[in-house]
């Protein structure tokens, strides 16, 4: 449909010019962009030689040397044990520390501010890093990863747990409050029942998260199948290397499955 | 005695002033019925009734008790005497129809929600929570889930919850704004005859003149924080229930001239 009549008013421009701010940290960005291509060295004939020496790892890695497989099945079980255990202490330790951080169920404001603080601490440091600490702690094995785990999955599902505490509707908390309820009656009886769904969820993303960082843990001797892998990576056992990552694909990929059939029927 | 003796009440939210010198008495059993505009400040009064919302000036006394300034433990065991009925029910989802009303025990059982929960609660407490929900008709619902029930029934189950918490007066704040003519007389009826049963006292707002008409002993009304109308029931005229709508009724009102009605109200 036309307007044959003119319009009073001006159309708006179809572009508008983007504001300072934009523009500059599009410049920063750019020149960030081009030194960083530049020192890290990035070349066309470096990636093709890339490309020919990662030909030379498949054909040396083909076909997978499938001896020894009950060792490696028995690490594979280790990384696993890492992730439940850690993750199941994890999730549980996370809920005080969800409430704590969450504004309508912490005691007082600095009390939220220091829980808080302290998870974000644990959700900063990257698992690597915890596992790597721990091992200095508590020596190798499958203990340290353990350990790197459960600070890991505070510090990532804490920190969801409290936001869905904060999303929750007050009505009912208000109802509880209302029959003369106290504090932990309301948290327990209304709070916590409204946000459950969204906590499983997270809970099982948290097992999934857990499973890969376990076997990325045994890469800095925290126990599991990464030990088995970062042995075979050095001593140029390819073929035994291919093994062990196709086994953590069909696991990881198979507990991924699991997972969403769980999510599935709960949610 | 007075259930509820309010004087020179102020309340603020920051630097609105939203109860500007309020006095209000109900006398045991009495019922009665509070009017007023969106905005006048009749949901404030009622949180302030119960000490959901602390006011600022002023004394209301509950049953000869003062409100200001009590012990978390003393407000508690206030509260259980006030029965609050919601205008959106407030149940909590995820948990059945029978342990909503079982929440309504919440206040009087020492050890709060381990003795209200559904499998750890007395024999004789989940027969009283039987018998609540029997009287509202809602027995046949108690392992519903609470989204499954329609508006008019979630009210019943609120009314339930009431009648487990065993008040001696029923604070309702719009119970039947958000069900349709029938359901809202239904659920009138109902709240009548329970209070008069058990000789409660009830301070009950609506929206709906004619209602105001049929039920409760004495209509109140408010304007902008204020009462300006207080008479029984059977001497109320339309229009001095209509003038409660007209002028200057809310606590926040802008001048009018800067709140042109740009598009007719679709509902």
């Amino acid at each position: 449909m036309s307007t044959n009549h003119p319009l009073e008013t001006a159309l708006p421009p179809r572009f508008r010019r983007p504001s300072l701010f934009t523009c500059a940290i599009v410049l920063v960005f750019l020149a960030l962009f081009i030194q960083g291509a530049m020192a890290t060295n990035v070349t066309l004939e470096r990636l093709l030689r890339g490309i020919v020496n990662l030909g030379h790892f498949l054909g040396r890695a083909f076909p997978p040397d499938l001896s020894n497989l009950d060792v490696l099945a028995w690490s594979m079980f280790e990384t696993l044990n890492i992730a439940i255990v850690g993750v199941t202490i994890g999730i549980i330790l996370s809920l005080p520390f969800a409430l704590l951080a969450a504004r309508n169920t912490a005691p007082t404001p600095w009390v939220r501010t220091i829980t808080r603080f302290i998870v974000s601490t644990m959700r900063t440091i990257p698992d690597l890093i915890w596992a790597l600490i721990f091992v200095v702690a508590v020596g190798l094995g499958p203990m340290a990863g353990v350990l790197a785990i459960i600070m890991d999955t505070i510090g990532f599902a804490a920190r969801f747990f409290s936001e869905r505490i904060e999303e929750v509707h007050p009505g009912p908390s208000e109802a509880l409050s209302a029959t003369g309820a106290g504090k932990l009656s309301v948290i327990g009886g209304a709070i916590l029942p409204e946000t459950l769904a969204s906590m499983t969820a997270t809970s099982l993303y948290s097992v999934e998260k857990a499973l890969r960082s376990a076997v990325t843990l045994g890469l800095v001797g925290a126990g599991g199948i990464g030990v088995e892998l970062a042995a075979a990576m050095r001593l140029f056992n390819f073929d035994r290397a291919l093994t062990i990552i196709l086994l953590i694909l069909v696991v990881v990929i198979g507990f991924e499955q699991l997972s969403s059939q769980i999510r599935k029927r709960v949610i | 005695m007075n259930a509820i003796t309010i004087t020179e009440l102020h309340k603020y939210y920051a630097t609105l002033h939203v109860l500007r010198g309020l006095n209000l008495s109900v006398t045991q059993g009495e019922c009665v019925i509070l009017l007023g505009a969106n905005g006048c400040g009749k949901s404030t009064l009622m949180r302030c009734l119960n000490g959901l919302a602390p006011h600022d000036q002023g004394s209301i006394h509950i049953l000869g008790e003062p409100l200001t300034r009590l012990s978390p433990a003393k407000l508690r065991r206030l509260r259980q005497k006030i029965g609050v009925v919601f205008q959106q029910f407030n149940l909590v989802q995820n948990v059945s129809v029978f342990q909503n009303v079982l929440y309504g025990a919440l206040g009087q059982q020492r050890l709060g929600l381990l003795t209200s929960l559904s499998c750890f609660a007395s024999n004789e407490l989940r027969e009283r929570a039987m018998a609540a929900l029997e009287r509202v008709g809602l027995a046949h619902k108690a392992q519903a889930d609470c989204r499954a029930l329609s508006g008019g029934q979630q009210q019943r189950v609120a009314i339930a919850r009431t009648l487990m918490q065993d008040a001696e007066i029923i604070i309702a704040d719009e119970p039947v704004a958000s069900l349709d003519p029938k359901a809202g007389r239904e659920i009138m009826d109902l709240l009548l005859d329970v209070v008069t049963e058990r000789g409660m006292t009830v301070l009950c707002t609506l929206h709906q003149l004619e209602l105001a008409q049929q039920y409760g002993d004495r209509i109140v009304g408010m304007k902008a924080g204020r009462i300006v109308l207080d008479v029984p029931r059977q001497q109320v005229a339309m229009d001095d229930m209509q003038h409660l709508y007209q002028g200057e009724t809310r606590v926040d009102q802008p001048p009018l001239s800067t709140t042109p009605r740009l598009t007719p109200a679709t509902h």
